[in-house]
């Protein structure tokens, strides 16, 4: 070991889990400032999540967003591109599944609507990564930017779509019909009864998220793509010189990338709501930034950061439940601290523990 | 050495190291006062370190700085031009969209208001102008002036707030040899009006014209002080690299076969839609190695990079190893290598590695499409293993370890990783641009012999360098580019002057 | 006609302010090259602070000092992410934007057990609406009158206030020593450091600058335009904020014509909710709502102009090598 490396458990280990404790502790401040009990807290929170049958369900009900959206940041990442736009990408994602599942509930049973939702999530989302992935590969601006702009424009053309376009006639609600068995995906409590999954609505998407986790592996990296999105993300001078286009890899990157954001919509439209709901995507896009960041980019870490914040989802729920003083926003507040910490502070402790391990292996040498 | 007055600056036991790369070690260094002192050494060897040490850019690890005999603390670039210091940094510290005016002022502004300070700044700087002969006007946006107005402004900069002592590192990398005289000339004025300079370069023509006195550095350690005019070039080159210099490379004659590349009527302009290829035709032929002579900056890099088919080109075709090619269509680096151009590039960090990746991840790097290091969609990793560790083996790639990051290796082994995926590649035509830069003296001699045995293999090799002597003693015809432009053509015995005469811009139209 | 058009410019100077301050704040952010996508989450805090501290005390000037504050300190910690940490600058702004859309419900409805509301403001714990000289004599003059009594005149302090901070921001940047240091250093960081400058402080500054730019537009969001501080209060508006600096080209006249164009925007929805435009008919709400966003993606496009930002924004000043 070299001066100044870590070995590699600290650094996917150690130092995650630091910035995690961090987090934590300063939750663990607020919910002191508002007069309550942080190790009771911590244990509704536990107990919520993974006490008991339905409390699993929910949280991995949660889990399975967060890694479709952490997917499609985390992909992006890769090719050095920061997509901030997951949550629209989500939104008109949910749109092409819920049109999907309109079209064809009615005639075929759900396994073949299923595969007719993926396509149609995947393309819309795609699609709605398409026009700033293309400004930023052949106009050189700025994806951040542009597509947050795109997550605003998407909330205002889906409050449009549902308010006049897709509300059934007679409805007040802003919302499409709800779709019937054959639009809906079976929730694992009733394919396993014995589960005890109470009425959670965790479904099938939950596997495919895992699926979707094996594939973008072999996609990053095993494949010639993946080898070329990396090289890319890592240096885009040396990737052009090697015979890669810089707009081929941005668009195609971004298209999958928005994909696996739009497939999210599997969960929550088709897998539990089984309709088109106002806002359903929830702050999910923006939870998958934190998600990657905490998984670094692969995909076991975003599923291991996908129950974590599952787990604080769902357990942030009971602790509202159990505590109403601590609103379900101490989720929102949490996972701030997380993003905080695990993200724009990740380095924060690392001076200290490279400071530690060398005085160590100094002892060790002499 | 002589015992003047109280020596500008003396450092003694400065130490600095980066992780684990040391940078400097135990340097002493004496700088009298009033003259032009030169500090010589190869690519890497601590000059720049130690004087951004002296500049308080850096902290050193220990040692201790005097200035004018005073010990004193430098702890940022403030205490340093407090003392008195100034620098013109290798990459320019100059702020582009602002004035002439602007850049000279900031940091020494004189009050929270601009109005009085512009006015003040102006005036001296017509002052300083008139004095040292460095006209420039003040209100020109810095970013649209050249490189030697640009570094003109730096010194101006220096000046403007009182420096005495004036550090200049590698100064003339960037100029033509007129603008590296013109530089020359107003170091001496600052010498005799009493101004310190230190001056910064691995050119020891420069060395030898300029300076009083000279410090060698070699691989961060100080090797040697000398009065200039007690040593010779010959003696400078061995302390710098520790042994007698070999210049001349063991080569056959040349053998040249059919045309492999032939590049007409090619004009290129960089991303600031400055022409900067204009009118380039040349061809190299199976078995001979053709060197591109000039200054850095006169259109080699963009030349290279539009053969290669990295930059489009505004006009040019390219016949290569059969193939026709229109350069101002769009293509890419893949289609070039299709056609059999491998290209070891100019800068190997910036486009020749991806440094956070595995050694056998580079060393498919631009083949990463070919059949046999594929299956499918996907990459056949063990046959692109196992390929790495056969060229470890035989171009000695240490250490041997094909997992290790590519940025891990020292700049030799990563030359090394570059040469053997290009040359392994076995193509018809070979682009090298600055093979040696930043390479340690064993490897240089390495990588000269295989570019020799590519000719000898009958490929066309075109090799674009800024060392003289690299050109020289590798090439079998030379090319000389100027301000863009081919200017002459030489055989290889054609002497330095009058190559040097060539790159300078001296046409040989006009000589014969 | 004629007293629509003024109604509609009203609410628009009504509704261009709180995104001037934000706008503004962000200049003197990304103008030192910190990208702050946290405006949103720094008014949002703002808004809170003043909600609750002018009910406590009952004085809006206390409102807005505690608005300030609080924005300030959000500030700081994007500061320190980004500056001191040189974290991701992007990274940081969402986690002040969550932190802020997460604190201040949950401590509103712990303090104030109003869902997340703050308590209802008096008249006198808010900026009231000033009435300029002459309003009232002017206000019969024909054409004149209506502009001066019921366009100019008629807005609350903070109305005022960020329209002076437009020359006042134009000065500071283009006419004074922390200006021409702020301009220098979001283009080239090493320029400034060696020139003797520090390049942390004068980035702490900068971003304490947009914080207490935007502790003004929470501020008025909560005790000027509103009686209190609701959730979610900002909607968006950092963002639109943020989309107008871009449309401005980091330019700080240029941001408030823009701001202008986007309060206009707004306004028009407003009024333009359910009525028909001869020869076109009725117009979606969401056009013109989506409008600020699509006008800011087709400028970034280089379709009208090409806005380039400061050289070195979102990179993390770095002197040592590593």
């Amino acid at each position: 070991m070299t001066k100044g490396q870590l070995p590699k458990w600290v650094d996917y280990g150690l130092l995650p889990a630091l910035n995690l404790i961090a987090a934590f502790a300063v939750s663990g401040l607020v919910v002191v400032l508002i007069g309550e009990d942080p190790f009771e807290a911590v244990k509704w929170m536990l107990f919520g999540s993974w006490g008991y049958g339905e409390g699993v369900g929910f949280t991995l009900f949660y889990t399975t967003n967060f890694i479709f959206t952490g997917l499609a940041v985390a992909v992006a990442f890769h090719a050095g591109l920061f997509n901030i736009g997951g949550e629209g990408q989500a939104y008109i994602g949910g749109l092409g599944i819920a049109v999907a599942c309109l079209a064809f509930d009615a005639y075929v049973p759900w396994y073949i609507t299923g595969l007719f939702a993926i396509v149609g999530g995947a393309t819309f989302g795609a699609a709605w990564a398409l026009i700033p992935a293309y400004l930023q590969a052949k106009r050189g601006s700025h994806i951040v930017i542009t597509t947050i702009m795109f997550n605003f424009i998407a909330t205002t053309l889906m409050v449009y779509l549902l308010s006049n376009v897709l509300r059934p006639q007679g409805s007040m609600q802003p919302s499409t019909r709800t779709f019937t068995e054959g639009g809906q995906l079976p929730l694992l409590r009733n394919i396993w009864p014995s589960l005890d999954l109470g009425q959670s609505p965790v479904n099938l998407s939950f596997f495919l998220a895992l699926i979707v986790c094996v594939l973008v592996w072999y996609l990053i990296w095993r494949s010639k793509l993946g080898y070329e999105i990396r090289a890319f993300g890592a240096n885009p001078t040396a990737s052009v010189y090697a015979g890669i286009s810089p707009v081929r890899i941005t668009v195609i990157t971004m298209l999958i990338s928005g994909g696996l954001a739009g497939l999210m919509g599997m969960n929550e439209v088709m897998g539990s709501q089984n309709r088109l709901l106002l806002d359903f995507t929830a702050g999910y896009g923006f939870v998958g930034i934190a998600v990657a960041l905490m998984g670094r980019g692969h995909p076991i870490g975003i599923i291991l950061a996908s129950i974590l914040f599952g787990s604080l989802y769902q357990g942030g729920a009971e602790l509202a439940f159990e505590i109403p003083a601590i609103t379900r926003d101490m989720i929102v507040v949490i996972q701030a601290l997380v993003i905080l910490f695990a993200g724009a502070l990740e380095n924060l402790f690392r001076p200290a523990v490279v400071a530690f391990f060398n005085r160590f292996s100094d002892e060790a040498a002499a | 050495m002589t015992e003047q007055s109280v020596p500008a600056i003396e450092l003694s036991g400065i130490n600095k190291s980066f992780g684990p790369v040391h940078a400097n070690k135990d340097i002493n260094l004496r700088v009298g006062k009033g003259s032009i002192h030169g500090i010589v050494g190869e690519n890497g060897a601590g000059k720049s370190t130690l004087m951004s040490i002296l500049y308080g850019f850096y902290h050193a690890d220990s040692g201790e700085i005097h200035v004018d005999g005073k010990s004193v603390h430098i702890t940022d670039s403030k205490r340093a031009i407090e003392l008195g210091i100034g620098m013109v940094h290798q990459h320019f510290m100059l702020v582009d969209p602002f004035t002439v005016v602007e850049n000279v002022m900031l940091g020494a502004e004189g009050g929270a208001m601009l109005n009085k300070g512009i006015d003040q700044a102006r005036t001296e700087l017509k002052r300083l102008a008139d004095e040292y002969d460095m006209k420039v006007d003040p209100d020109a946006v810095v970013g649209e002036l050249s490189v030697g107005l640009q570094q003109r402004v730096e010194i101006l900069k220096a000046l403007y707030r009182g420096a005495d002592i004036l550090i200049l590192d590698e100064p003339t990398g960037v100029l033509t040899p007129a603008e590296a005289d013109h530089l020359f000339r107003i170091l001496r004025v600052l010498r005799d009006q009493g101004k310190t300079v230190l001056l910064i370069t691995h050119k020891l023509r420069e060395i030898m014209d300029v300076t009083d006195a000279v410090s060698v550095m070699r691989r961060g350690e100080m090797v040697s002080s000398l009065k200039t005019a007690d040593t010779s070039m010959a003696e400078l080159a061995e302390l710098m690299v520790g042994r007698s210099v070999l210049l001349e490379v063991d080569k056959k004659p040349a053998e040249p076969g059919e045309v492999l590349l032939r590049v007409e009527n090619l004009n290129v302009k960089d991303e600031r839609g400055v022409m900067r290829v204009k009118d380039v035709n040349f061809e190299v032929r199976a078995g001979e190695i053709l060197g591109i002579a000039g200054v850095s900056g006169n259109g080699q890099s963009e030349l290279l990079e539009a053969i290669s088919g990295i930059r489009r080109a505004q006009t040019g075709t390219m016949d290569l190893a059969g193939d026709h090619v229109d350069l101002s269509h769009s293509h890419n680096a893949g289609q070039m290598r299709q056609m059999g151009m491998s290209h070891v590039p100019e800068d190997r960090h910036r486009m020749g590695l991806v440094t956070s990746f595995a050694e056998y991840e580079n060393s498919i790097l631009g083949y990463h499409r070919e059949p046999e290091y594929s299956k499918g969609w996907f990459l056949d990793l063990k046959a692109i293993r196992s390929e790495a560790e056969h060229r470890i083996q035989k171009y000695d790639i240490r250490p041997p370890n094909p997992d290790l990051k590519a940025a891990k290796f020292s700049g030799g082994n990563q030359q090394k990783i570059v040469l053997a995926r290009e040359i392994e590649r076995d193509p018809d035509v070979l682009l090298v641009g600055q093979p040696t830069r930043g390479v340690d003296i064993g490897a240089i001699e390495y990588i000269h012999k295989r570019i020799i045995e590519m000719r000898d293999a009958g490929k066309a090799v075109l090799l674009v360098s800024v060392e003289l002597d690299e050109i020289r003693s590798l090439s079998d015809r030379i090319i000389v580019m100027f301000d863009g432009q081919v200017v002459g053509e030489r055989g290889a015995d054609a002497s330095e002057g009058e190559l040097g005469l060539l790159m300078a811009g001296v046409n040989e139209e006009h000589a014969a | 006609m004629f007293e629509d058009i003024i109604l509609i410019l009203d609410s628009t100077l009504r509704l261009s302010t709180p995104l001037l301050f934000a706008c503004l704040a962000g200049l003197f952010s990304e103008r030192s090259g910190i990208v702050d996508i946290g405006l949103e989450g720094k008014m949002l805090g703002a808004a809170f602070a003043a909600g609750a501290a002018a009910y406590m005390t009952g004085s809006p000037w206390m409102g807005l000092l505690a608005g300030i504050i609080v924005s300030v300190m959000l500030a700081i910690i994007h500061g320190y992410a980004s500056i001191t940490q040189r974290g991701n600058q992007v990274v940081a702004g969402v986690a002040i934007n969550f932190l802020a859309a997460g604190l201040t419900v949950l401590l509103g409805q712990a303090w104030f057990n109003q869902g997340g509301r703050t308590p209802q403001l008096a008249i006198s714990a808010r900026f009231d609406d000033i009435t300029l000289p002459f309003a009232e004599a002017l206000q019969d003059v024909p054409f004149v009158g209506p502009i001066y009594h019921d366009l100019i005149s008629g807005h609350n302090l903070l109305v005022y206030l960020s329209f002076v901070m437009v020359p006042l921001t134009w000065w500071i940047v283009f006419r004074t020593r922390f200006g021409l240091r702020l301009r220098a250093v979001g283009e080239s960081p090493a320029a400034v450091d060696t020139a003797g400058i520090s390049v942390t402080w004068l980035r702490y500054r900068a971003v304490i600058l947009c914080g207490v730019l935007c502790g003004f537009a929470g501020t008025y969001l909560a005790i000027a335009q509103s009686a209190g501080f609701i959730k979610d209060m900002s909607a968006g508006k950092g963002f639109i904020a943020l989309a107008a600096l871009i449309f401005a080209k980091w330019r700080p006249v240029s941001a408030m014509f823009t701001c202008l164009l986007f309060g206009f925007l707004d306004a028009l929805a407003i009024r333009m909710q359910g009525q028909e435009i001869p020869g076109i008919g009725e117009v979606p709400v969401q056009v013109f709502q989506a409008l600020p966003y699509v006008l800011t993606v087709v400028l970034l496009a280089g379709f009208i102009g090409r806005a380039i930002p400061p050289k070195a924004s979102g990179i993390p000043y770095v002197k040592e090598r590593t």
